[in-house]
């Protein structure tokens, strides 16, 4: 994949396309309310730049310097509570020697160029890119500024820049001279934007691999921090929609005369995307919706039910699929193998399901738009609004806000939430502004789920207990067909996305078939946190502790002895056996359970302490997790991510299923669709692999690892294989 | 028929539908926006407020039952608990994408208010209705016990 090829997917307003830099009364909003860019008061929807801008240093698209001593971070990616804001600030700060507590952030408006994720060519963030990306982008950013406020400083002193230290955000000259970024800020913004910076040596770092507080602990704790449902205009109608109950089935015919009665209900629309009510308030919104009557055309609706899918799934386990990967002869290795292990594993629809649900805010008057959302793929949410608006990219100002988490679920490559409204806003077509809100029932019924696979694992082992032979078949939809990301992600028929974690095996098999099959369904797809090792770590991991069991080796054994030329593995693995004492005995009915994975670059290691009780439920009691991300720029951030990672993939293990019948989704709220809760959160400790390479992904990778370990350790206790998921579908008892 | 309610100690009136959530009252007609929806159903706590310092999903209270209630939502949300609390959450930086944590914080302002030192079954028992999709379970609980101490003096 390359950058240009990605752009011209995207067909996206190329780079002459110039977007203001934020304003500085937009910057002076976000240093004095800690909140977004964009961010506007009720009453009041346009901004108008004020005088002063020049007293500001804006070196670069990615900091202002306010004279008020303020520093901001103009931050290019969405912050859905992976820590991207603090993360870029960190960068930042660290080359400017700023104090922290003079850091400010706030979201970069969308430019496809200025702002793009190096990772993808256009702005956006996903695949635990963030701040990877931005390493050394941010890091110049800050260099840059530094270098500009230094050379002001020695011409304002008269004295050597080589004499002139920074420190926490002062600049101090001989002889007693000294003086804040603040106050020099107007002056080093007449000094030219040197085109070359040095980097620190990080042995020198103050912030980076140390510690960092997020820049937004204290707005999103005392209920300041603006999410997209937070914003409130003059005049603003709230909007949901009425949408198909069966995935794509379409409007035969509705009845709008008893919803319109409702108080507060203003119009309702036919939009695409089904019937649109908008209304003064919410409670109107939600309430009049139920009084739509709507009937559906089912024709073209998927209309099976997700047993009889995955029955159809499980047939195509015995026919051959497309390679993905192969290695030597298999067949020959099955034959002359001691002993021949197979175990087919099934895995059901997950939503998202993040705290806030779907939502977006626009203001369109026909000739110009204003979008607020939590925008993961900026360029393609713009990209979105210009084509169903009909409008230019500079009439479309798309402002990214504080997003109630993603998952996966806020980049969608068909950009609906943002289509949605600008549907809406064109059809209703007076330029109030709308916010169009999913509830939870929404949320939950509303597809872009992950995939249903269906995996068969055959290996073989050898005399010695080697493996010998490793056959994969892998069945599922493709989550990247029909998007513009096809042509990126799918090769020779094979979506990326349904093998990785799979085809990549790190174990060293001499013999080894990775297969796919891709098949259709209704059903929208998406990724959903660490997308295919969602899967594919749980199959081969879980299959490690069988092949080991049989072999008669220690799991942590096993994997070592297969593991040749992955010292990133190794390492890991090691570190996570040691800190939690493998090997040393546990008290009765408590068990432990090992898993390695890498995803998105970083390599993962967790052990697992599940205790049994005697009605064959369990629970998770202690999770220790080692992490090779590179160098770590925030330590706690990755803890974070590596908690949250893990929360995240066990609730999902525990009891995460999303089924249809006769198409219908049957779950509607956290009742059906259940998710973790603090009673089941088990204690973690989380452990950094020291390391100076460039820093890879946290968000996604410490979720796949923690299903396998759970799994291996109610294997070691009970001897019962982890074959259907959620969990909850069997109990664990030892069937000695 | 006007409603009054009072919230932060103040009372304002709603003339709107008396069967409103008071979640949509406080959002929509009285801008007060910490308060979030998660579920509509009570199902994952992220409206919790406060009636006469007891939580409350504000989804499933009706404007009109919420009339005479000394309610006290994550804006009006002061005193010796909640500043421990408050400082807990930031102390441990506890927040990921932070959408739950007003309610959070406040059910976790209720918890310390009723029970000064919460043992881990304790904080299962009142948080366990508070979802948090980014799992910050783990930190919540080391920050009630951070507050807890705090407030131990």
């Amino acid at each position: 994949m390359t950058k240009s090829t990605l752009s011209n997917i995207f067909a996206l307003p190329q780079a002459n396309l110039e977007v203001e830099p934020p304003t500085r009364r937009a910057v002076l909003k976000i240093a004095g309310a800690g909140l977004v860019l964009g961010f506007a008061p009720l009453h009041a929807l346009s901004t108008t730049p004020e005088a002063g801008t020049a007293a500001a240093l804006k070196p670069n698209p990615f900091l202002v310097i306010s004279s008020d001593n303020t520093v901001t971070v103009i931050i290019k990616h969405l912050d859905k509570g992976q820590g991207a804001a603090t993360g870029l600030a960190t960068l930042v700060a660290e080359e400017l020697d700023a104090d922290w507590a003079q850091i400010r952030t706030g979201f970069a408006p969308s430019d496809p160029v200025k702002y793009a994720n190096s990772a993808f060519g256009v702005q956006g963030v996903g695949g635990s890119t963030g701040l990877a990306n931005s390493y050394l982008q941010y890091r110049e950013a800050g260099a840059a500024a530094r270098a500009m406020l230094i050379a002001s400083a020695a011409k304002l002193w008269g004295v050597p820049a080589t004499e002139l230290r920074v420190e926490k955000g002062f600049i101090n000259g001989a002889s007693g001279k000294g003086a804040t970024f603040g106050e020099l800020a107007a002056l080093a913004a007449k000094e030219s934007v040197p085109a070359k910076v040095t980097l620190k040596d990080p042995k020198n770092f103050i912030y980076i691999g140390k510690s960092f507080p997020r820049v937004d602990s204290k707005a999103k704790s005392t209920g300041t921090a603006k999410f997209t449902i937070d914003h409130q205009f003059e005049g603003m109608l709230v909007a949901t929609i009425a949408r198909p109950p069966r995935f794509g089935a379409t409007v035969k015919s509705f009845d709008a005369s008893a919803a319109e009665k409702i108080k507060d209900v203003v119009k309702v629309l036919q939009v695409p995307q089904g019937i649109a009510l908008l209304a003064n308030n919410t409670w109107a919104a939600i309430k009049g919706r139920e009084e739509l009557k709507v009937i559906w055309d089912d024709s073209k609706a998927e209309k099976r039910d997700t047993a009889a899918m995955l029955a159809e799934y499980k047939q195509l386990l015995d026919k051959p699929g497309a390679a993905a990967r192969k290695d030597g002869d298999v067949d020959a290795a099955f034959k002359t193998a001691a002993k021949t292990i197979e175990a087919d594993f099934e895995f059901p629809y997950l939503a998202h399901a993040p705290m806030e649900p779907m939502d977006c805010v626009i203001r369109y008057d026909g000739s110009s738009a204003e979008i607020w959302t939590g925008s993961q793929l900026q360029t393609v949410d713009h990209g979105a609004a210009c084509r169903v608006l009909g409008l230019k990219p500079e009439a479309v100002q798309l402002h990214t806000v504080w997003a109630g988490g993603s998952f996966g679920r806020r980049a969608i490559a068909d950009a609906h939430y943002v289509v949605e409204a600008c549907d809406i806003a064109k059809a209703y077509g007076k330029p109030v502004p709308i916010k169009v809100i999913w509830t939870r029932e929404d949320d939950i019924k509303g597809g872009y789920y992950r995939p249903i696979y269906a995996h068969r694992l055959v290996a073989a082992l050898d005399a010695k207990g080697n493996l010998a032979g490793w056959h994969h078949r892998i069945v599922g939809q493709s989550i990247a067909a029909g998007t513009p990301f096809e042509a990126m992600i799918v090769k020779n028929g094979i979506d990326g996305t349904s093998v990785e974690g799979a085809a990549n095996l790190p174990y060293a098999v001499p013999n080894m078939n990775v297969e796919l099959h891709t098949v259709q369904a209704g059903v929208p797809v998406l990724w959903w946190r660490s997308v295919g090792s969602t899967h594919n770590a749980h199959a081969t991991e879980h299959m490690m502790d069988i092949l080991a069991k049989e072999a008669g080796i220690d799991p942590v054994e096993f994997r070592l002895s297969h593991l040749k030329d992955k010292p990133r593995h190794v390492a890991v693995l090691k570190l996570a056996a040691e800190k939690s004492g493998w090997g040393i005995p546990l008290p009765p009915n408590t068990f432990r359970g090992v898993a390695v994975h890498e995803s998105f670059s970083s390599y993962v290691a967790q052990v697992a302490e599940v205790e049994l009780k005697d009605d064959g439920s369990f629970k998770v009691t202690r999770v220790v997790c080692a992490i090779d991300c590179g160098l770590a720029v925030n330590p706690d951030v990755v803890a974070a991510q590596m908690e949250g990672g893990i929360g995240y993939g066990l609730g999902a293990g525990l009891k995460g299923a999303i089924t249809l019948k006769g198409g219908a989704v049957e779950q509607s709220n956290f009742d059906g669709y259940e998710v973790l809760r603090m009673s089941e959160m088990p204690k973690i400790e989380v452990h950094i692999v020291p390391s100076s390479a460039p820093p890879t992904g946290v968000g996604e990778p410490g979720t796949p690892v923690i299903l396998p370990a759970v799994a291996n350790a109610l294997f070691a206790g009970t001897g019962v294989r982890t074959l259907q998921l959620p969990m909850n579908k069997q109990k664990y008892k030892s069937a000695v | 028929m006007a409603i009054t309610l009072t919230v932060n100690g103040t009372a304002q009136t709603f003339e709107g539908d008396p069967e409103m959530p008071l979640l949509w009252v406080l959002r929509d007609q009285f801008h007060m926006t910490g308060t979030k929806f998660g579920c509509g159903a009570g199902l994952c706590g992220a409206c919790t407020v406060l009636f006469a310092g007891s939580p409350q999903r504000a989804c499933q209270v009706t404007a009109k039952d919420a009339a005479g209630k000394e309610i006290t939502t994550i804006e009006g949300l002061s005193g010796k608990v909640a500043e421990a609390v408050h400082k807990a959450w930031i102390a441990h930086d506890v927040v990921q994408c932070g959408y739950c944590q007003p309610g959070q914080v406040v059910s976790a302002t209720a918890l310390l208010t009723a029970n000064a030192k919460p043992s881990d079954a304790d904080i299962d028992a009142a948080m366990d209705g508070n979802i948090c999709r980014c799992s910050t379970y783990h930190r919540i609980r080391t920050a009630i016990h951070t507050a807890a101490k705090t407030l131990e003096g």
